[in-house]
């Protein structure tokens, strides 16, 4: 089973996103679970969302203390919170920054997990035209992970795209998600 | 049948666009507030024939069901916490005028102090109510529950209310992979609605809850009782023909690793499932230990509790709710009268409240408490009183009960 946990802050779609997750999963066959922290939560306040993934069923329904990836949309809360926090020694952060792994690790002094990085915010700008980080980190979180195939992710956000946004937003997710599938940097 | 992935209250929505239920009225309030929203959108979207009657309370949704049902339709509704608690007046009168009204309830704690969050005060408040209660452990089991429930309902020989429960937040928010029935499955399992007496049924007369005094109010009363008893008879006829459809067996209880267990651990909603993963990694280590999940609440599987704890030597009781001013909790209270005055009377029973106000519940929280009742089994020194787990002021219990029970 892997567990990963989503750090964001309200309003960047950290529970699109955990939810997303594991929906894909299970549409490929997978068992999953997808849960945000519901908390007093307010546009900008630090949020957490979590995704369990598994090839058999999941029973556990606590929360998720120890998450082998770490996905973090938003780098500011690097600053204020310990995102590694419970995360074992040969645990995996995924950050959104312009920053690189090494400068990301000098600079928060994160002293343990295997960084990869990738500019999410600006591959959003440049194709859904949105600073909305969130479908972009899925491409990146998949390179890193690979429990997911690629071209499965880039059919289910077409589909599940397809009720609520324009074909010119599910192209520039689509984009997005392959770029970020190229452009995460390894440390 | 289709895999769909759907957070628990997305469930129970669907299995309620599949039962097209006649009248559905309703009320907000979290955490049932997006099973009741996506109902409404089959309804807006017209994949339902339903009558949906939004209304200014929950006492008037379940005083809205209640006449839809009396006028002989099939109708439903859901809630939660304060709204299950503002029906109270109208869940009796539901009972007692026996109308098979299925009602999905997310738990929720109760204020005050106020918590949206997921526990079973709402539920166990209302456990004598003259309601069936079935507990989910996850959104597959929320799903199934809701239909079979209809079935339960409408049972000529119970016509009772059903309410079909899953934890707030816990599973009513939580995605999960759920084998949806095909429609037409559904509808034929569930059948026509054809009640017995209809309220507009002028051809045959008949009146519902009129004033019933010293002379016979007793004799409906002793009659209601008569039908949980029936309810206890009947639901697994229904689980089986539910088996026959969707291949998933349910029982009253579901025992886990039971056979050979020397301490088994009863619990209800969705903890049953996490201690299911505790069970296989003690049992790793050596411990022989079980688990056993009450699914029907109301009516008690009394039998079934008997014979799967027969085994036992220890027995341990989570309950997510306190029966304030009771020597335990609810669950526990059951557990307890139910041994009581068999030849297991003597088989010691540890009472562990957690979980409130929808306070994490982990796998090391449970297995400490298997731990704990391992050693209760071999001193026989048993706590005499509810164990509060994972609340501050407790955090040094189990080293406590290390220097109280010897190894």
């Amino acid at each position: 089973m892997i567990e990963i946990r989503w750090h964001g802050r309200g309003g960047q779609g950290v529970k699109t996103a955990s939810l997303l997750f594991a929906e894909t999963s299970i549409e490929e066959g997978k068992y999953a679970q997808g849960f945000p922290e519901y908390g007093p939560e307010r546009m900008g306040a630090p949020v957490k969302g979590f995704t369990r993934i598994d090839d058999k069923p999941i029973r556990i329904h606590s929360g998720i203390e120890n998450p082998q990836v770490v996905v973090v949309l938003d780098q500011t809360l690097l600053e204020t919170i310990d995102v590694t926090e419970g995360m074992p020694d040969d645990g995996v952060l995924i950050i959104n920054t312009e920053l690189t792994p090494k400068q990301v690790r000098e600079k928060f002094g994160i002293k343990r997990g295997k960084i990869y990085t990738v500019n999410a915010t600006k591959i959003a700008l440049e194709t859904i035209g949105k600073p909305i980080p969130n479908t972009v980190m899925l491409g990146a979180l998949i390179r890193v992970t690979g429990v997911l195939d690629l071209d499965t992710l880039l059919k289910n956000i077409a589909k599940k795209f397809s009720r609520r946004y324009s074909q010119k937003i599910i192209e520039g997710n689509i984009q997005a998600i392959k770029k970020a599938f190229e452009e995460v940097k390894e440390e | 049948m289709k895999v769909m992935a759907l957070t628990g209250n997305e469930a129970v929505a669907e299995a309620m666009r599949q039962i097209n239920p006649d009248v559905v009225a309703a009320y907000p309030i979290t955490p049932q507030t997006e099973l009741m929203h996506k109902f409404a959108e089959f309804v807006a979207d017209g994949l339902v024939d339903t009558e949906m009657v939004l209304v200014e309370s929950e006492h008037s949704a379940l005083s809205a069901t209640v006449g839809a049902s009396a006028a002989g339709v099939r109708a439903m509704t859901a809630t939660s916490s304060q709204g299950l608690a503002l029906m109270w007046e109208i869940l009796y009168i539901a009972a007692g005028l026996r109308l098979p009204i299925v009602m999905a309830v997310v738990n929720r704690a109760l204020s005050a102090p106020i918590n949206i969050h997921g526990d079973h005060s709402d539920t166990m408040g209302a456990r004598d109510s003259g309601w069936i209660q079935i507990f989910s452990e996850n959104a597959q089991e929320a799903y199934d529950n809701t239909i079979i429930a209809v079935r339960v309902a409408e049972h000529p020989e119970v016509l009772l209310p059903v309410m079909v429960t899953m934890d707030g937040f816990i599973i009513s928010h939580t995605m999960e992979r759920v084998e949806v029935l095909d429609d037409e499955v559904v509808r034929n399992f569930i059948g026509e609605y054809n009640p017995r007496y209809k309220l507009l049924d002028v051809e045959n007369p008949v009146t519902f809850g009129p004033l019933d005094l010293q002379d016979y109010y007793f004799e409906h009363k002793r009659a209601q009782a008569e039908a949980m008893e029936n309810a206890y008879r009947f639901i697994k006829e229904v689980d089986e023909e539910f088996y026959k459809i969707s291949g998933r067996r349910y029982q009253y209880v579901e025992p886990y690793e039971i056979d050979d267990a020397d301490v088994v651990l009863i619990s209800l909603g969705s903890t049953a499932g996490t201690i299911k993963d505790v069970v296989d990694n003690l049992r790793l280590k050596g411990m022989r230990v079980g688990a056993l999940k009450i699914r029907l609440y109301r009516p008690f599987p009394r039998d079934e509790v008997i014979e799967y704890l027969s085994n036992a030597s220890v027995i341990g009781v989570m309950d997510r709710a306190i029966a304030f001013g009771a020597p335990y909790g609810p669950v526990c209270l059951d557990v307890k009268s139910v041994l009581q005055g068999t030849k297991f009377s003597e088989l010691p029973v540890v009472n562990y409240i957690y979980g409130l106000g929808g306070r994490d519940i982990r796998p090391g929280d449970i297995e400490r408490i298997f731990i704990e009742l391992d050693k209760v089994r071999i001193s026989g020194e048993v706590p005499k009183s509810p164990r509060f787990i994972g609340v501050r002021g407790e955090e040094d219990y189990f080293e406590k009960v290390k220097r109280l029970v010897k190894n």
